[in-house]
């Protein structure tokens, strides 16, 4: 019922202002986080676009997820500014704390998901970690390792108070 | 001057050194086929709109590298489609995809009538100079009627426009991007469509086959004979293709009149009854509840005597006729008038109501 | 005598907000009103946020100017706050060791700032701040003075080209697309990645731009396309965009004329293929970003299949001074074909990171040494990438070159993103080269052939000669495909992303050669062709090396030289790093 609720309020919004797929998807993961699979279908069928279409947008934008996200995102710079800053040494070290495996972005626990982004434009103060819209400059490895255990020993249950 | 008037407008170029007259909005591709002057092409059909990805057709347009099936015919244009230049580049792209391509004609269905393959042998390449990985996919489609191997897919995108274009289901497209971009069903799950195999039709690779067709038969060592499709009253041009007597594939000639080219799952894929062991051969009567095979005259004459009997006994409209959409028109209306005249009654139908 | 004024301007741009350049702003105020500082001094502090200066690596920065006295503190931190107010703004002596060094006026002193040049002092918020510096004004000229033929031709005049991609002439692009009959018209501004700090500390000239350039190609509907990603940027438009309606900048019968004007932002993703004029667009329809082939070109078949004019923001930031100053002032600025100036991010081992607007033609040696303060830790300069990941390596020797158009693409390069980032003598151009291959091959769209393919194959004979298995003939392969995918690529991307390889090939053939006959890697970076050992005359025994080393690969007694055994090391450098006494060698 409140699926359905968020659904046709998703739906009015691209009829009335005449919108594109990529915008639909944007507010699909907005609503949801990922973009759930009976939701395209859904979207599919009503706008009679063939749910093909869909996926192939959805794979293309590394934006779109199709897997639920992590309640913290971090995403790692690995533009060429902060490449040669040791990006990858800060994306390696996030994801050895967090212990993600191989093709893994988000932790099981579902408190974390590391992305990468392509530049954000922020080279000057290079290498930069952006943890929740928050940009951080002129990090390394240790500095990062610091704000994750914050947000962990935010959520750690310590017993009711 | 109106649109329609500029697009009758006649240019001239020069292909190879050859005067040759185009209508403006004609693509060079197009007035050099038509000229007699071959340009290869794997992701240009004439079917679907053009893309200019597969970078094959490229020819020298004053003096520059242009696909040939993107740009437009203009006046004084200077094109030349077989330097020496202009075949390397053409090799070298065909090593490209060929370097990212299974190396298996010996085993694939498609030997002898695949694009690719023509190209590699035109170039003599047998091994790719620029090697590496490959796609892999484990994953194999289940669906009954289309065999994918995406392996052997080079991205070409002429199915899903074929799919889209012209048969307007949409029922894959490109996913993912660069080197990992595939063509696949929505999820990747199995191809769940209509099966009409447009998409087959358009391959340029083995990467669309007839799961059906599979180790039937070589395709030179096949006798075609075409025909008219049974299934319904469009009457489809399909070409049978037959070894040992029996059908092995069906396809319809690119340029046929009536369908030019284009068939739907029946015609294309629901062959197998032809020569099924379970298909009748004559019609059977029913007697004391079993079925005996019978000869046409003693059936059709069983036939118009309980006809007869009914019609009698009960009255006409006791009777209904329902005929089927693989009859002709002509066969339809005779069937009505039968059951309107001889009968007489208006208790007729057609299957195709449903 | 009048009351002494107070003003204090903080950096909050990306990079400024970053720094905590929030904290330090509320650090000013809380401090300034609770110690009643305002009615000791005898006057009214007035605050304002100003967008990103460009020397974010001494950010956050802040202006305190008293009676028009200005004076520049960096690497403020809400701590220094209270020791600033109270001797610079009550007792009237600035904290010298606080104030912006020889650096920070060098940074500035070498630039020519015409995009730039507001940005870090106007308030990106306040449409008067704008409208003071004559903002507006050159719309107000072309919408009712000028026939959009004339706005044409001044942008013609001016030799304004198109900041990003290649280079083609703005005014041109327009006078194509005005003269198409099929209509509507469309405008779009792509506010990429050097573009963010015009749209953070200026976005009233973004805006203003687009309006004149909609007026003269004859569009009434402009987009916007940014990431969202952006949010200050996108913030910032948006509320220049609702201040500009108000004033009926924009929105219908602008200036009392009969020309009628919208913007509309269109969010792009994260692609750098969007980059691409035609990708773009397919991305602004919503579908993937995949080029389109040319011709037809964007001008003549454009978005949604009608005419339309793609240009950046900083190509627009130009337009209101060129319209508003004339063709003729622009066209004195810089080079014989390549007029004005030119934005870059000038990031890398230079000691001055930040954004820099420089006149075309000016030297890569004024750039990187003047600017930029020369490389950090007094290191040698080995070589420059300039124009993003698909520009071309440019080497020392090289250095005193003049950056425009031209020159650029002659030595393999291109304007392109405006990146530029420096790199020295501990860098390997091999790894470098495989690096930015391993972006663009990231990037592809995977339309075309020499492209999808091509960047995965050249990556490939990268990865294996910096894992030192190279042979020589991977170099001929690397350079014909290189020849190759620049000519028969469809698009930008994959037409340009053979110059890494190309350029650094032809200035550092002997550092692949290197790798390739003597399995070495003169820069010590590629870890395969590296060996880690302990000098044991140097070595005290100080045991910090074996503390760091991960995998345990570094044995010893205190006091007594060390032994690293090479078969269990990682050869991550930790101990390289480490050692205070440069005991260990890195061959």
């Amino acid at each position: 019922m409140e699926q359905d609720k968020i659904l046709l309020k998703i739906l009015r919004d691209h009829r009335e202002n005449n919108r594109n797929l990529i915008h639909l998807l944007e507010k699909i993961q907005d609503a949801y986080g990922y973009i759930p699979e009976d939701t395209v279908y859904w979207f599919s069928g009503k706008l009679d676009i063939p749910a093909s279409k869909f996926y192939g947008i959805i794979t293309f934008y590394p934006k779109f997820r199709l897997n639920p996200t992590g309640k913290n995102t971090i995403t790692v710079c690995c533009g060429a500014a902060c490449h040669i800053k040791g990006a990858d040494k800060i994306l390696e070290k996030i994801r050895e704390t967090l212990s993600l495996k191989d093709e893994e972005d988000t932790t099981s626990n579902l408190l974390f998901t590391v992305q990468q982004a392509t530049c954000i434009g922020a080279c000057s103060i290079a290498p930069v970690v952006i943890l929740n819209d928050q940009v951080h400059g002129n990090t390394d490895s240790d500095k990062v390792v610091k704000l994750l255990k914050g947000f962990e020993k935010e959520d750690e249950f310590i017993g009711y108070i | 001057m109106s649109d329609f008037e500029a697009k009758k407008d006649l240019v001239t170029l020069r292909i190879n050194g050859i005067t040759v007259q185009a209508s403006s909005g004609e693509t060079v591709l197009t007035v050099a086929r038509r000229t007699g002057i071959d340009i290869p092409a794997l992701c240009h059909h004439p079917k679907i709109s053009s893309s200019g990805a597969c970078r094959v057709c490229l020819v020298e347009i004053n003096g520059v590298p242009m696909t040939s099936c993107t740009t437009h015919a203009e006046d004084k244009m200077e094109v030349i489609t077989n330097s020496p230049y202009i075949e390397h580049l053409r090799r070298d792209m065909i090593d490209l995809i060929l370097s990212d391509h299974p190396n298996d004609c010996m085993v694939c269905q498609k030997t002898g009538e695949c694009e690719l393959q023509e190209l590699a042998y035109k170039y003599g390449i047998r091994n790719p100079i620029f090697s590496g990985e490959r796609r892999i996919y484990s994953k194999k489609d289940g669906n009954p009627f289309i065999d994918r191997d995406m392996e052997k897919c080079i991205l070409c995108g002429r199915c899903i426009k074929i799919c889209d274009e012209v048969q307007g289901v949409g029922a894959i497209d490109f996913a993912y991007k660069g080197f990992d971009t595939k063509v696949c069903p929505p999820f990747e799950k199995d191809l769940n469509c209509e099966f009409c195999g447009q998409c087959v039709m358009v391959c340029p690779t083995g990467a669309l086959t007839g799961k059906a067709w599979i180790g039937k038969g070589r395709y030179w060592k096949i006798q075609e004979v075409d025909t008219t499709c049974p299934y319904c009253g469009i009457g489809c041009n399909i070409t049978l293709h037959i070894s040992d007597n029996r059908i092995v594939r069906v396809t319809s000639p690119e340029d046929s009149v009536v369908n030019k080219g284009l068939l739907c799952v029946k015609g294309r894929f629901g062959y197998e009854f032809v020569s099924s062991p379970d298909r009748l051969k004559t019609p059977l009567i029913r007697k004391d509840n079993e079925l005996h095979p019978a000869s046409w005259e003693e059936a059709l004459s069983y036939a118009a005597k309980r006809f007869l009997e009914i019609k009698e006994t009960h009255g006409p409209d006791a009777i209904a006729g329902l005929s089927s959409a693989r009859c002709t028109t002509e066969d339809n209306y005779l069937f009505q008038k039968f059951i309107r005249v001889a009968i007489g009654t208006n208790n007729v139908d057609h299957c195709a109501r449903l | 005598m009048t009351d002494p004024t107070i003003e204090i301007k903080v950096c909050l741009g990306t990079s400024g907000k970053a720094s905590g350049g929030e904290d330090v702003l509320r650090a000013f105020k809380k401090f300034i009103q609770e110690s009643g500082i305002e009615a000791r001094v005898g006057s009214r502090c007035s605050y304002k946020t100003v967008g990103c200066r460009g020397f974010c690596s001494k950010d956050v920065l802040v202006d305190v100017i008293v009676n028009d006295q200005k004076t520049t503190y960096q690497s403020v931190k809400p701590i220094m706050v209270e020791k600033i107010v109270t001797d610079h703004i009550l007792n009237g002596n600035p904290v010298p060791q606080w104030t912006a060094t020889e650096d920070y006026d060098s940074f500035h002193d070498k630039q020519y700032k015409i995009v730039l040049g507001p940005c870090g002092e106007i308030s990106p918020d306040s449409l008067d701040d704008y409208l003071k510096i004559n903002g507006y004004k050159a719309a107000r000229k072309a919408v009712t003075k000028m026939l959009p033929d004339d706005v044409i031709s001044v942008v013609i005049n001016s030799g304004l080209r198109g900041r990003g991609g290649s280079g083609f002439l703005t005014g041109k692009k327009w006078e194509l697309c005005r003269k198409q009959p099929e209509n509507p018209h469309y405008i779009i501004c792509n506010v990429g990645e050097v573009n963010r700090a015009l749209a953070e500390g200026n976005p009233h000239a973004i805006i203003e731009g687009l309006l004149i350039g909609g007026y003269a190609i004859g569009a009434e509907k402009g987009y916007l396309y940014i990431r969202e990603r952006y949010h200050i940027s996108v913030e910032r438009l948006r509320t220049a965009i609702i201040q500009a309606k108000e004033k009926g900048f924009l929105g219908t019968n602008i200036f009392g004329s009969d020309f009628s004007f919208d913007i509309e932002f269109s969010f792009g993703t994260e692609a750098f293929i969007c980059g691409e004029e035609t990708a773009l667009m397919e991305s602004i329809e919503g579908k993937r970003a995949m080029p389109r082939p040319r011709p037809p070109f964007p001008a003549i078949k454009g978005l949604w299949g009608k005419p339309t004019v793609i240009n950046n923001a900083e190509t627009f930031s130009n337009i209101p001074m060129i319209v508003g100053k004339g063709a003729e002032w622009f066209s004195s600025i810089g080079t014989e074909k390549s007029k004005g100036t030119k934005v870059f991010t000038l990031t890398g081992k230079v000691k001055n990171n930040g954004l820099v607007e420089i006149p075309m033609g000016m030297s890569l040696r004024d750039i990187v040494y003047g600017i930029g303060g020369g490389i950090e830790g007094g290191k040698e300069l080995k070589a420059v990438q300039v124009g993003g990941p698909s520009g071309g390596l440019i080497p020392m020797s090289m250095i005193n070159m003049g950056l425009d158009y031209e020159s650029l693409s002659k030595v393999g390069s291109i304007v392109g993103s405006g990146g530029m980032v420096v790199f020295d003598e501990e860098d390997c151009i091999v790894s470098v080269a495989r690096f930015f291959l391993e972006f663009l091959q990231r990037e592809s769209c995977g339309k075309c052939t020499p492209c999808r393919v091509g960047t995965k194959r050249m990556l490939e004979l990268l990865t294996k000669i910096t894992e030192g298995k190279g042979e020589e003939t991977d170099l001929a392969r690397l350079d014909r495909l290189s020849a190759i995918m620049s000519v028969s690529s469809l698009c930008g991307l994959g037409r340009t992303a053979p110059n890494p390889f190309i350029t650094s090939f032809n200035h550092f053939k002997s550092e692949y050669l290197a790798h390739i006959r003597d399995r070495k890697c003169p820069a010590g970076v590629c870890k395969a062709l590296i060996t880690f050992s302990i000098i044991e005359e140097l070595c005290k025994g100080c045991g910090l090396c074996k503390r760091k080393c991960p995998t345990k690969a570094i044995t010893g007694e205190v006091k007594k030289p060390h032994i690293l055994d090479a078969d269990s090391c990682i050869k991550c450098g930790a101990c390289y790093k480490a050692c205070k006494f440069k005991a260990i060698k890195k061959v």
